[in-house]
């Protein structure tokens, strides 16, 4: 980079951006692609619809708490099941978070660095091993029942709940909610929210006219960030869950090692467009709001 | 700002959730028996067996390599596409740029991971090879993982940047490659910093891409971790996981040294060049 003019700026500007453009021209679109091919086309790589269809139509008979049983389509409750408990990780990391991320963001300098550094030692502990642990802890006979049963108390059923699952979720994916968070609210003007009470504001008033407002992006990116991962796994349903319920990931995850690429891309690709369609809503409904409360 | 006793307490309770685990590893660690529930003695000799396990030390290593290779090239490419994007004028490219970036974060990672994988599969097959997994499609496929999360850190920096910095230190004199270094490269340096700890965390903990995507002869800390949960865990692994504890433990603290020590020396100078004033 030599002396540059304007039109040269510009012209770096596309220098460093070339690399990236084609990296993600080859390893983000075109698997995608691809995904769409596999899709579409059997075995052999002739166009079907079979897969997709599989996917909406596939039926099977699930037993009711009186005995009797009833038609349900197999992937799709599967899907709904999936979503639902991903969405209630989400906003559970959004209550938890909002205030911790708040918290961090006010205080003193060396605190916030100590914070910090202790959210991110957990995220360096492998997830396996974490959920793992989790599982010795919520176990029939684990660390938490025998401490019930040491006190007298009745042992609780934790594990192969809907529960579980969701206390794996949260905590697995607690610290990518407060990360970005705190990175936004750690950049508020302090004497934003100093000017607001002088105006009267309350400390209520203070949160919803300023700080929810200004911390808009970080929500935007931390629900993003919390509800991907959530609603794609598989390892903490299989662990958490005992395998009792099976959600999208596991699906996706046992055609995978059964060799039936073909469906695994259907489902892959359902999901994906799933969910485009939930954050393109999720995006709209919040930017109207960023902008409302300028 | 002082902190309230709420916000202490509350404090206090998350952290507690989030180390909840990890005391529990760090503590079965040294259990006697095998059980992962009931301590009965202390002892370290999950550590010597530990110690003694090739697959699992290989494994450590393989993952330590991927993640730092991983890691560098994610940092370097994402601040320059970051960089780049907040510069370019023509609306349609950035918005292009933006879309594509938002993919991979927006995708699961379950579809990252088969979507790669189809790919190398059958471009592998295209070329008559029997496998195309290895540790260069998994190299490819972590650092595609990592990108976004660099550019999503280093670009509001460069958008929450006064545009007028860099202008004024050029309109002083400064070459674009001074002013860069001087005023850009400092405001976007906290966003690097947390973009490269999060690409080389991502890439370390990466389970779910990696197992798509991991060929016979690399396997990473995760998928062999994963393997290791299939059958019955020892306290071998816990021995592994705090291991690795206070090696994190160690870097951040160290790391938080060196940052304390550079803001100290800036808030010197700073007081300096007020006296001079």
């Amino acid at each position: 980079m030599k002396k540059n003019n304007s039109k040269g700026i510009r012209t770096t500007g596309r220098a460093a951006l070339a690399p990236y453009s084609l990296w993600a021209m080859i390893f983000i679109l075109v698997p995608l692609l691809f995904v769409v091919y596999y899709a579409f086309t059997d075995n052999n790589f002739n166009f079907t619809l079979e897969n997709v269809e599989k996917f909406f139509t596939a039926t099977s008979n699930i037993q009711n708490g009186d005995g009797t049983s009833r038609e349900v389509h197999t992937y799709i409750l599967i899907a709904f099941r999936s979503l639902k408990l991903a969405v209630i990780s989400t906003l559970i990391c959004l209550l938890l978070g909002y205030p911790i991320a708040y918290i961090m963001s006010r205080a003193k300098e060396r605190t916030q660095k100590t914070m910090m550094t202790l959210l991110m030692i957990p995220m360096w502990t492998n997830f396996l091993i974490r959920t793992y642990a989790w599982m010795t802890i919520m176990q029939d006979n684990g660390i938490i029942n025998n401490a019930l049963a040491a006190l007298g108390l009745n042992r609780i059923k934790m594990i192969g709940t809907e529960g579980a699952v969701i206390v794996g979720m949260v905590y697995d994916f607690l610290p990518y909610m407060i990360l970005p968070l705190y990175s936004i609210m750690a950049k508020m003007d302090d004497r934003l929210l100093e000017a607001a009470r002088d105006l009267g504001c309350n400390s209520a008033s203070v949160l919803r006219r300023v700080v929810l407002p200004l911390s808009m992006p970080g929500v935007v990116s931390g629900v993003t960030m919390v509800l991907v991962p959530a609603v794609s796994t598989f390892y903490i349903s299989q662990k958490l869950g005992s395998g009792k319920f099976l959600l999208i990931g596991d699906v996706i995850e046992g055609q995978y090692v059964a060799n039936n690429f073909h469906f695994a891309a259907a489902i892959a690709m359902v999901l994906m467009v799933a969910l485009l369609v939930f954050m393109a809503i999720f995006k709209y409904l919040t930017s109207r709001r960023m902008n409302g409360g300028r | 700002m002082k902190m309230k006793t709420s916000a202490k307490i509350y404090s206090a309770i998350i952290f507690l959730f989030l180390f909840a685990p990890i005391a529990v590893l760090l503590l079965f660690s040294f259990n006697e028996a095998k059980s992962l529930s009931v301590m009965s003695g202390f002892s370290f000799k999950w550590y010597v067996e530990l110690f003694n396990d090739r697959n699992t030390l290989n494994a450590v290593r393989n993952s330590l390599v991927l993640a730092v290779s991983a890691t560098l090239i994610a940092t370097v490419m994402g601040t320059a596409a970051a960089w780049g994007i907040d510069r370019i004028r023509s609306n349609w490219y950035r918005r292009v740029l933006s879309t594509v970036t938002d993919i991979p974060m927006i995708n699961p990672d379950i579809i990252t991971g088969i979507s790669l994988m189809l790919m190398f599969v059958f471009v592998g097959r295209m070329f008559g090879a029997a496998t195309s997994l290895s540790f260069w499609t998994m190299l490819a496929a972590h650092v595609t993982f990592c990108l976004p999360y660099v550019i999503l850190q280093v670009l509001p920096k460069l958008q929450q940047m006064d545009r007028a910095l860099p202008e004024a230190a050029m309109d002083l004199g400064c070459t674009p490659l001074r002013a860069f270094f001087k005023v850009e490269l400092p405001e976007m340096l906290p966003g690097i910093i947390t973009g490269a700890i999060m690409a080389f965390t991502l890439s370390m903990d990466d389970f779910v891409i990696s197992y798509f995507n991991v060929g016979n002869d690399f396997q990473t800390l995760p998928i062999h971790i994963y393997s290791m949960t299939k059958k019955t865990v020892t306290p071998k692994m816990y021995a592994l996981a705090t291991i690795i504890f206070f090696v994190t433990l160690g870097m951040l603290m160290l790391s938080n040294l060196v940052d304390n020590d550079d803001s100290r020396k800036l808030r010197q100078r700073r007081k300096e060049k007020k006296g001079r004033n």
